[in-house]
């Protein structure tokens, strides 16, 4: 090797350690600003006048809860107002106003938050970049360089989203805690040096290949975080219609004898919980997000498994061979497809089929840490 | 209506799928999920009454038995079973990862059914040494396979008459529907609805004019993406079963200037589906040229492998004329519909073995098996047709190490670098009977030295040297072993496997057909013109999606705009609110949801 060279890619992945560290640093100024814009933020008069707004709704049959799409308004006429009306047997919750709710004081730190996110991301990207440079390859030949692209595309996918206007906001919060866990876990336990590929993970189908498992990852973290949520505002929403917050909840404390420790212990948690709850969107939307993105993502993932068996095709001499990755890999595509079969389901949709999401993005995560942690296969190469 | 026909018996109640009753019939069948039957959950008795005698008898079993058939024949082609044999598809694939496979490395699955004495033998019964093609296994699949070839041709049937009938007529209160919109106009309501017709069908939906409305639908991609979907997993099932079944794969190992035809003989391990037969093998053949391997030299991973190209001559057929190439781990040769694979690479030091006589008894390379990943090699040569210096017959077997890079300050026996830095072959001897005339197959690799003394040192310790090319030990009882040289040996794996191509196209279908479904979506828009009791035209517009689609509004909104050119809305102040006139005509009308 030409020591000119060695030593620029050195110091190329000595910056690369010193801008991963930097955005940790960013990312956790992130995380304060977030949580300041929750203690900040307030329950909303939206929340407060949801309950009244769902008993309407139930009680008059027709009354429809206007929302209109008015798109930009280039036509030479007005555009036409539409009404649309959930189906029957749906609760009419609205959509919380996010974590500030309708304090501007919270919707400064969230928008803080938000731009310290952005800086992290730029200095997460940068480091992602010099690795690459530092390694002349694609940054995802061992875990760590995994871990750390992993994280930066899940903040990216955010971002995009966030860019596409979705009501994505409130995801800031377990999004920044997350990428902590990850980045944290890939600099201490998982740091492996910068180095070349063995032969076999000299392929374009590598490329092709991880990069897709890469960003279904992200993708289904954005899915699952939104489906868990869901399954917590549904519990809200469901009390919400019964009148069991707020005063309501506090006098079915009351009344709760002493000795039914969980009912009151759940109880209490409600009590706290319920006004972050409140600022979240409501579970329909969040369902809907959920499904929309896992939904989205299982025909690229089917596409990642395929590429994967093409290229164990060309290095191993058999496209599929039962190894624990490709096992690990097909049970997740299983339970996505569980996940998807549920939502036709009777007696499935809702919450059960929520569990089996979150079970299927279990099996993507076991995938990653837990195959290549405790189970030896052909897919362990270069340290961890 | 075509679709009516596949619905079972009480077409006029409301499908628990529509979710919403106030659509009624124009909301069914937005997909060909299957009814769902929740009242058929527990079968009755089918056979009904029985009449004396056997004949009674057999009749009522003979319902009986088709009602039952019937009614598992329903369960199993259901959503909910689907779901749940899905389910235990995902369920029963785990065990085949944590517990080692024979089918993937027999050598570690013998290992760990030795080491658990009490689990061992229970695990075997189970099956849990080769799960994928045990019987749980493979009921799970088969099953589920079943399903899906039950759930698709109904489908499919019900997705062709959908095809060949109309979408579904207008509901009567259209403000019901999930998204709606309406406005008054001095347009005719005939041209309303022959300009919504042109609109429509221009936007690609498919219309049909029924009354006062125009109905229409559009996105019946999303099913055929699905049907496609669905069928090509079996074709990747059927691809996947008969390359088991045809399937062979041997693997050679083939020292550098050597060569290799591709007949059953020539392999050192061969594997081949149930029904592969030796004539299936296509002739060709190759020599390894050259061998060709490089090594990270510094850092953390030093002494990981960089680069491995294997040189070779093939010849394609019988007696093809040679072509040159280079096989890589990643890039196998394909020649004559078999692939051959780079799978693995060593040493073979070569030597030369003179006996007591001073006669060659044996010269060549002595491939060796590396024990770790600085390739420390075991090496074992047997020499079978020796004699001692008396002239006496004897059968020699040397045993050792082959270090490719040896570490002379330590003088540990394990190398230290996977290249031939410094390279010794360190042999110790032993003479008397290699066991190999009893006719039983040895392994070349190991030495049985259970009838063989090792030769001593004066000193009455082992004999036994460390050498270097060039080098000549010489055995006590005055035979020589002179080490020629170095020569690298590349193991292929050569297959052929019918149905890869197959279950590609397979794939691919299968990628594109979920798209489809996920992507696509079906929708129906209605459009109705009546004439309002103040003269205008009330046109009023809906649209309905699975309840997934967001954008449903949107494109309703989008179409009204461009309906309004024909039909520009009029502003009447004094009139009354349109949809309280729509609602007022509405509320005359006959039972919801009828079939128009
Ligand atoms: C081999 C295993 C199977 C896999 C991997 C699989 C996978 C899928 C996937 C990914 C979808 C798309 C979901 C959507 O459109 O929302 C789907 C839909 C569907 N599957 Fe399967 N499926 C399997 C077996 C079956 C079986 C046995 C049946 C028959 C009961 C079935 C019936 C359906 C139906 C009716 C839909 C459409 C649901 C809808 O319109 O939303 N599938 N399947």
């Amino acid at each position: 090797m030409i020591p000119i060279a060695a030593a620029a890619n050195e110091n190329l992945a000595h910056i690369s350690n010193v801008l991963i560290y930097s955005a940790m640093a960013v990312y956790t100024l992130a995380f304060l600003a977030h949580i300041a814009e929750w203690v900040f933020g307030s329950r909303s008069a939206v929340g407060r006048t949801a309950a009244a707004i769902t008993a309407e709704a139930g009680a008059g049959a027709g009354a429809a809860a206007a929302a209109s799409a008015q798109g930009g308004g280039t036509a030479v006429l007005e555009r036409p107002k539409v009404v649309t009306r959930s189906a029957a047997g749906r609760r009419d919750v609205p959509d919380g106003p996010g974590a500030a709710g309708t304090s501007e004081k919270g919707d400064v730190y969230g928008r803080i938050a938000i731009s310290l996110t952005v800086l992290s991301f730029l200095l997460h990207a940068g480091s992602v970049l010099t690795r690459a440079l530092s390694v002349e390859r694609a940054p995802w030949g061992n875990m760590y360089e995994f871990s750390t692209t992993f994280g930066m595309t899940v903040v990216g996918v955010y971002l995009g989203l966030l860019a596409a206007k979705k009501n994505v906001r409130w995801i800031g919060l377990p999004l920044v805690t997350t990428i902590l866990l990850d980045l944290g876990l890939a600099v201490s336990v998982l740091y492996t040096e910068s180095d070349q590929l063995v032969p076999a993970l000299h392929s374009y189908w590598l490329w092709i290949h991880v990069s897709t498992a890469i960003l279904c990852g992200a993708a289904f973290w954005v899915g699952a975080c939104s489906t868990l949520l869901y399954l917590f505002r549904d519990g809200y929403e469901a009390r919400l219609v019964e009148g069991r917050t707020g005063a309501g909840l506090r006098r079915h404390l009351d009344e709760l004898p002493q000795d039914r420790k969980y009912a009151r212990f759940k109880a209490k948690l409600a009590l706290y919980t319920d006004n972050p709850m409140s600022r979240l969107p409501s579970a329909a939307s969040l369902d809907k997000l959920g499904y929309r993105i896992n939904a989205t993502v299982f025909p690229l993932w089917t596409f990642t498994i395929v590429a994967g068996a093409i290229w164990a095709e060309a290095a191993w001499g058999r496209y599929w061979g039962w190894d624990p990755k490709e096992v690990w890999s097909f049970i997740t595509w299983v339970a996505y497809a569980c996940y998807l079969h549920a939502r036709a389901t009777a007696g499935w949709k809702g919450r059960k089929a929520a569990y089996i999401a979150l079970a299927a993005f279990g099996c993507y995560i076991f995938n990653y840490y837990g195959v290549n942690i405790f189970v030896t296969g052909k897919h362990s190469y270069a340290g961890v | 209506m075509g679709t009516t026909e596949t619905t079972p018996a009480g077409g006029d109640k409301t499908e628990g799928k529509t979710e919403d009753k106030d659509v009624g019939a124009a909301g069914a069948q937005l997909s060909t999920a299957p009814e769902e039957e929740r009242g058929q959950a527990v079968p009755g008795s089918f056979g009904g009454v029985r009449q004396p005698g056997a004949l009674g008898y057999a009749a009522w079993a003979a319902r009986e038995t088709t009602g039952w058939v019937r009614w598992f024949w329903r369960q199993l082609t259901s959503m909910r079973v689907a779901l749940i044999l899905l389910f235990l598809l995902s369920l029963a694939t785990v065990p085949g990862s944590l517990v080692p496979q024979t089918s993937v490395d027999a050598v570690k699955a013998e290992g760990w059914r030795k080491s658990h004495e009490t689990l061992g033998p229970l695990y075997d019964k189970l099956g849990l040494f080769h799960v994928y093609s045990s019987v749980w296994f493979s009921a799970i699949y088969i099953l589920l396979f079943t399903s899906l070839v039950g759930c698709i041709i109904p489908r499919t049937w019900q997705f062709v008459g959908q095809l060949r009938g109309r979408p579904p007529a207008a509901p009567r209160n259209l403000k019901r529907l999930p998204a709606h919109t309406t406005w008054r106009t001095d347009a005719d309501p005939g041209q309303v609805l022959a300009a919504a017709r042109k609109l429509l069908k221009k936007k690609r939906f498919r219309t049909d004019a029924a009354g006062d409305a125009v109905a229409s639908e559009k996105g019946y991609l999303r099913e055929a993406g699905n049907l496609v979907f669905h069928i090509a997993l079996i074709v990747m099932l059927i691809a996947f079963a008969s390359g088991q079944l045809w399937k062979s794969e041997g693997q050679k190992l083939i020292v550098e200037g050597d060569g290799f035809a591709n007949t059953l003989v020539q392999y050192d391990d061969f594997k081949s589906g149930s029904l592969f037969e030796a004539d299936d093998l296509k002739p060709f053949s190759f020599y390894l040229d050259s061998f060709k391997a490089s090594y990270e030299r510094t850092g953390p991973q030093r002494g990981t492998p960089r680069t491995y190209e294997a040189h070779v001559t093939y010849h394609e057929g019988a007696d093809g004329p040679g072509r040159k190439a280079t096989v890589k781990v990643n890039e196998p040769l394909e020649t004559s519909g078999s692939k051959v694979y780079l799978i693995g690479h060593g040493y073979a030091p070569v030597v030369t073995v003179r006996d007591g006589q001073g006669d060659i008894s044996f010269r060549g390379g002595i491939p060796s098996l590396p024990i770790d990943n600085n390739i420390t090699e075991s090496t074992v040569l047997k020499v079978g047709d020796y004699r001692t210096k008396d002239g006496k017959k004897d059968q020699i077997g040397f045993k050792g190490n082959f270090v490719p890079t040896m570490d002379l300050k330590t003088g540990t026996m394990l190398s230290q670098f996977p290249d031939l830095d410094n390279p010794r072959l360190v042999l110790t001897a032993y003479h008397g009977s290699l066991g190999t005339d009893a006719g039983t197959p040895q392994n070349v690799y190991q030495l049985d030295v259970s009838k063989m003394q090792q030769f001593k040192n004066k000193d009455g310790n082992p004999f036994a040297q460390a050498l270097k090319v060039g080098d000549t030990m010489t055995l006590p009882d005055g035979g020589t072993l002179k080490f020629d040289g170095i020569k690298p040996w590349a193991t292929f794996q050569i297959s052929q496997q019918p149905g890869n191509a197959t279950a590609l196209v397979g794939a691919l279908v299968a990628l594109v057909g979920v798209a489809g479904s996920l992507f696509i979506q079906r929708r129906r828009v209605w459009v109705r013109a009546v004439r309002g009791a103040d003269g205008h035209t009330v046109v009023e517009m809906a649209g309905l999606g699975r309840s997934e689609s967001a954008k449903l509004p949107e494109e309703l909104a989008d179409l009204a705009a461009e309906l309004q050119a024909d039909a520009p809305p009029v502003t009447a102040t004094d009139a009354p609110d349109p949809a309280e006139s729509a609602e007022s005509a509405d509320s005359s009308a006959a039972s919801e949801g009828a079939r128009a």
